[in-house]
């Protein structure tokens, strides 16, 4: 599904990775592990295509992600290290944009079920909330994306409590049963099989 | 596509509504810069009448201005820009529609208000329809030209600054038309022509203006 052919990045005149190929398939998990600054987070925005690699490309079923743009980005949920929800609207208000502004149609009962199963309040401003509830009301969209292939998750278990872990963990075994593909960063071992591995050194 | 962009502009709003306090301060500003004028040059009917059209459209261009910075910074804080940029729908309807949201806050409330300021200029109750007129058909062309300066200097130290002296010379012919409009109509000659190159000028920039806002916010955020 996914490809990374010979991929180079470069920021602020250092090289982050060099050379670095790798093919992923439907029902694959990669995990992505390295050092603090080993290039991660910048992996991950390559393979979403919000940042340029200075060499090579990578492909989605054979096309350049460049030349697909939009529709590429239907195929992929991509959640960064920023939570990307808004202080001043409450969680539902968020999640229900998100997936409107991600084209996956989402109903209301839908939205709150996603809610209930990361255990958020939904008519509370998020700017109330803690940071692992932030987190979990930025994870919630991942409940209601099944249907998208493609998941790049950048720390996805950072300020999550063991018990929303487990829960993230069943969400992502689930994904990759059903046959989507996932590609996760973290620094710390999640307990979770990833059926490939990748160090950035 | 038009869902998306029908949800930004809903959420642009439910986010202003939120924080009525920004809408107001630029509201406000408005009306402040627009009569500091009478009350420092004094109460002489012809110099006020002559110069009116010419503040309150200077005035109207700051407010619109001052609200520019946080068009895209807190998006772009938050990280909610950057599933923008990768949403469903075209960047460039996207970037259209948050231009419309700026103006439907930040311009909108302007055309609304602008007869009423008029009134301390003494401007006879004809000139107040031209000057909303010009109003309602400059302002958008300000936040869309506003929008790519912002998007440009997104994330940038001292952004701010730059936004204004990229910004500023942009919005130049907005207000010579606009302020022109309305100084033909008060000479008589009826400020059609003038309300007619505004037209024009945002037709052009509502066509060319959410591609160069979509192409710049690509750029920041690489």
């Amino acid at each position: 599904m996914l490809e990374a052919a010979d991929l180079h990045c470069e920021r602020g005149g250092r090289v982050l990775f060099e050379r670095l190929s790798f093919r992923l398939e439907a029902g694959e998990f990669l995990r992505v592990s390295g050092a603090n600054g080993s290039g991660k987070t910048s992996l991950l925005r390559v393979l979403c295509g919000l940042l340029t690699p200075s060499r090579g490309c990578v492909r989605w079923k054979g096309e350049p992600v460049a030349a697909l743009r939009e529709e590429y980005a239907r195929q992929l949920v991509y959640l960064g290290h920023a939570p990307a929800v808004k202080g001043d609207l409450t969680a539902e208000e968020n999640l229900s944009i998100a997936c409107t502004l991600a084209g996956v149609a989402a109903s209301r009962d839908a939205v709150k079920s996603a809610l209930a199963r990361f255990a958020l309040p939904h008519d509370v401003p998020v700017r109330r909330l803690s940071q692992g509830q932030r987190r979990r009301a930025a994870l919630a969209r991942l409940a209601l994306s099944g249907a998208v292939p493609l998941w790049l998750l950048d720390e996805p278990f950072a300020a999550l409590d063991t018990e929303g872990i487990e829960r993230l963990g069943a969400l992502l075994s689930g994904h990759a049963e059903k046959g989507g593909a996932i590609v996760f960063t973290t620094h710390q071992d999640p307990g979770i099989a990833a059926t490939r591995t990748l160090e950035l050194a | 596509m038009l869902a998306a962009a029908r949800c930004v502009v809903y959420r642009d709003l439910l986010l202003a509504l939120r924080r009525r306090g920004d809408v107001a301060v630029a509201l406000l500003f408005f009306v402040i810069v627009a009569s500091l004028f009478p009350l420092g040059i004094g109460a002489e009917p012809n110099l006020l009448r002559s110069i009116a059209p010419g503040v309150i459209w200077v005035a109207a261009l700051l407010s619109s201005m001052l609200s520019l910075g946080r068009l895209f910074a807190a998006d772009y804080d938050d990280g909610t820009l950057e599933q923008m940029l990768l949403g469903a729908a075209p960047l460039g309807v996207v970037a259209a529609a948050k231009a419309f949201a700026h103006w439907l806050v930040a311009g909108l409330p302007l055309v609304a208000i602008a007869p009423l300021i008029a009134l301390q200029y003494d401007l006879g109750a004809g000139l107040w329809g031209i000057l909303a007129l010009s109003l309602l058909v400059g302002t958008p062309v300000l936040s869309l030209l506003g929008a790519v300066g912002a998007a440009l200097t997104l994330g940038l130290r001292g952004g701010g600054v730059l936004l204004s002296l990229l910004v500023l010379p942009l919005y130049v012919p907005v207000l010579i038309m606009g302020a022109g409009a309305v100084e033909m109509a008060a000479a008589g000659l009826g400020g059609g022509g003038q309300l007619l190159v505004l037209g024009a000028m945002l037709v052009l920039a509502a066509a060319f203006a959410p591609w160069a806002i979509a192409a710049a916010l690509r750029i920041s955020l690489e």
